[in-house]
């Protein structure tokens, strides 16, 4: 494919808001996970909650996008300039020409789970105040950032569970090809809410610590909120050696379970080889791997399996997971950002939480972060439903020092 | 305003909706050929889930799947080498109702299957698991312009991909009390083979976007279906495909935004 610029990101997660905090989390192996206190929840697990999301304020005009996800979103965009940079694009290029292309699994559902704890005793009703369409409907985050940055052009939500904001990339990437934009906002925003916490749960799927992926004891995942975004654009014919590009990404179905990978990994394997081809690249040109890495049991049998088998056990890898929690559908879009500072900066992330590696998967795992020069990374999404999509980023020259 | 290239010829649909169950009999009433006489949407039973899964899918995927399977029937099609898109305005309403019924109450356990029903893409979860398909498979929502959002990625990823594409556009009407602040009238959903190499058949072509006003159905009470359930927004474009007449559409999508296609029969 014809990489594109990616011009601006920005990232928030547990572990900092903008990405100064989180470059100098991931270069310290920081942990942003706490023990379990978001709301009435009681569940004996770990969580990657972002603090001072209560007082982020949304504008009169867009008052009716307001709930945990959208007030996340706005605290997203304001980091790094983004929003003015998106603002600037769409200025730019004129609003037609700028599309919203945002992932989220659960939107504002948080605000339906609390509405449902305030029905009318007689009538059922929900209280006068809930309001569908700009919180819990699976659109909500991408109308209400067109109105935010005023684009105008295509938008739409892919909720496919964890891989839902890598998605979004490769939709856009469609999209320009197609000649129908010039300008992309991309990324995701999940927060945390009961649905995933106690829903995850009654799959026996969250750790009672920490999430330790790739660890040979890990117990499941730590559950997280985050926003990320990235805005694209056509690269130009000499970007500067620095220009963090998207030069592919590849998509796949396991055709196989709702909740459990392919054992083999099968799935992951066919989007990361699709991503490679699209970029036109082999495997030994990946100087790093973010994985997908939950951290349950399963989920990292089968990634190290096909990750093994396509690079082999030498190309460096790490999961952070460990530092921000799952982020659902927000991962991939995070997890993208994570890869863009990793190529600005020469970082691999370490994996806070991962005390020793699973002898049973033979992959380069990186437990502590340190400094490499690289020039194409990878990273991976994998969702329920058997959902998966690999990103490959890379510097447009020669590899950060 | 742009103009690109954007098109495929549809091989073959599937359409579920108030008193129709298949294409003939939509396509018969979109003619004029057959009277309409309007009744509640009968949701079918997919077949080609195996017995243990079909028991755990809702109304929601049962109605895209079928929807889904029926293009594919018609067409002849290899199910497990398709790429998939599904579009849909919400989620499995039934299945959110309960889940949020229970955290609201005192025992907060949930079942396991209501939790991996509850995402987006179950539809597209089961539809992998019933027919093999490793191909990507993606669902897109716009809220009321679900639709074209669906009709743009299928399109967009079949110029792609170069091979053919199944849209699937789907919504259900959620229970009370939800549906006191969302209402969708009744079950629909229409699918659509899109094969960007083939010669033969009606050529479904992007035109672009545009702020024209979007065309509505004659007919009062197939309008109100039109207007009242998302997956519906494609009727004008159906109706076209029904009367196998060439022709251009104004497509509802976004609230300061419509799509234009037209239709070469």
């Amino acid at each position: 494919m014809k990489p594109l610029l990616i011009s601006r990101y920005t990232a928030s997660s547990c572990i900092g808001n903008g990405v100064d905090a989180t470059r100098a989390a991931l270069a310290d192996g920081r942990s942003g996970l706490r023990h379990c206190d978001f709301e009435t929840v009681e569940l004996d697990t770990w969580i990657g909650r972002i603090k001072a999301l209560d007082d982020v304020m949304l504008s009169p005009a867009l008052a009716e996008y307001d709930c945990r996800n959208n007030r996340l979103a706005l605290l997203g965009l304001s980091q790094d300039g983004f929003i003015d940079a998106a603002i600037d694009a769409v200025r730019r290029y004129g609003a037609k020409r700028v599309a919203v292309l945002l992932g989220t699994s659960t939107s504002g559902i948080l605000d339906t789970e609390l509405a449902y704890r305030r029905r009318n005793p007689v009538s059922g009703a929900l209280p006068p105040e809930f309001h569908y369409r700009g919180s819990h409907n699976v659109f909500s985050v991408a109308e209400f950032v067109r109105h935010a940055v005023g684009a105008g052009g295509p938008a739409w939500v892919i909720s496919t569970a964890c891989s839902s904001s890598a998605k979004v990339f490769a939709s856009a990437a469609r999209l320009f090809d197609a000649g129908l934009i010039d300008a992309a906002v991309v990324g995701g925003v999940d927060s945390l809410c009961l649905t995933t916490l106690y829903g995850f749960n009654s799959l026996e799927l969250v750790s009672p610590e920490p999430c330790r992926p790739f660890d040979p004891d890990r117990a499941g995942i730590s559950i997280g909120e985050a926003a990320a975004f990235a805005l694209l654009e056509r690269a130009p014919a000499h970007p500067p050696a620095e220009a963090i590009l998207l030069s592919g990404y590849g998509e796949s179905s396991d055709a196989h379970h709702m909740s459990s990978p392919h054992p083999e990994g099968l799935g992951a394997r066919l989007a990361m080889e699709q991503a490679l081809t699209r970029a036109g690249l082999g495997p030994a040109d990946i100087d790093y791997i973010n994985l997908h890495g939950t951290g349950t049991p399963s989920n990292d049998d089968a990634e190290g399996a096909a990750v093994s088998r396509l690079f082999g056990s030498a190309t460096p890898a790490s999961s952070t997971k460990g530092a921000t929690g799952h982020t659902l559908g927000a991962a991939g879009g995070l997890e993208a950002v994570f890869c863009a500072l990793a190529l600005s900066e020469g970082l691999i992330p370490g994996s806070p939480g991962t005390r020793s590696l699973d002898p049973g998967i033979d992959i380069a795992y990186r437990q502590a972060p340190q400094r490499a020069a690289l020039r194409h990374v990878l990273s991976n999404s994998l969702g329920f439903g058997g959902t998966n999509c690999s990103l490959v980023l890379s510097r447009a020259e020669g590899r950060a020092r | 305003m742009s103009t690109n290239g954007l098109s495929a010829s549809v091989r073959s649909l599937g359409v579920i909706g108030p008193g129709f169950g298949s294409w003939p009999e939509a396509r018969a009433v979109l003619a004029g050929d057959t009277p309409w006489v309007p009744a509640p949407t009968r949701v079918p039973n997919p077949d080609m889930l195996p017995p243990a899964e079909r028991r755990r899918v809702g109304a929601v995927v049962k109605l895209a799947l079928c929807a889904g399977a029926e293009a594919v029937h018609a067409a002849g099609a290899d199910a497990s080498q398709l790429a998939t898109v599904f579009a849909s305005a919400g989620g499995d309403g039934a299945n959110c109702h309960a889940i949020c019924e229970a955290l609201a109450g005192d025992d907060r356990r949930i079942s396991p299957t209501r939790f991996h029903n509850s995402v987006n893409n179950a539809a597209a979860g089961y539809w992998g698991i019933a027919t093999g398909a490793m191909a990507t498979s993606t669902i897109v929502s716009a809220y009321d312009g679900s639709l074209a959002a669906g009709l743009i990625e299928a399109l967009a990823l079949a110029h792609a991909l170069e091979s053919p594409v199944l849209l699937v556009v789907y919504d259900h009407p959620y229970p009370e009390p939800l549906a006191a602040a969302r209402r969708v009238s009744d079950a629909f959903a229409m699918a659509l083979l899109l094969d960007p190499a083939a010669n033969a058949g009606p050529r479904v072509q992007l035109g672009g976007f545009c702020d024209a006003a979007a065309d509505l159905m004659a007919d009062p009470a197939m309008e109100a279906v039109r207007s009242s359930i998302p997956a519906a927004r494609g009727l004008p474009l159906l109706e076209l495909l029904a009367r196998d007449r060439s022709g251009t559409v104004v497509l509802d999508y976004l609230d300061d935004l419509r799509l234009d296609v037209s239709l070469s029969a």
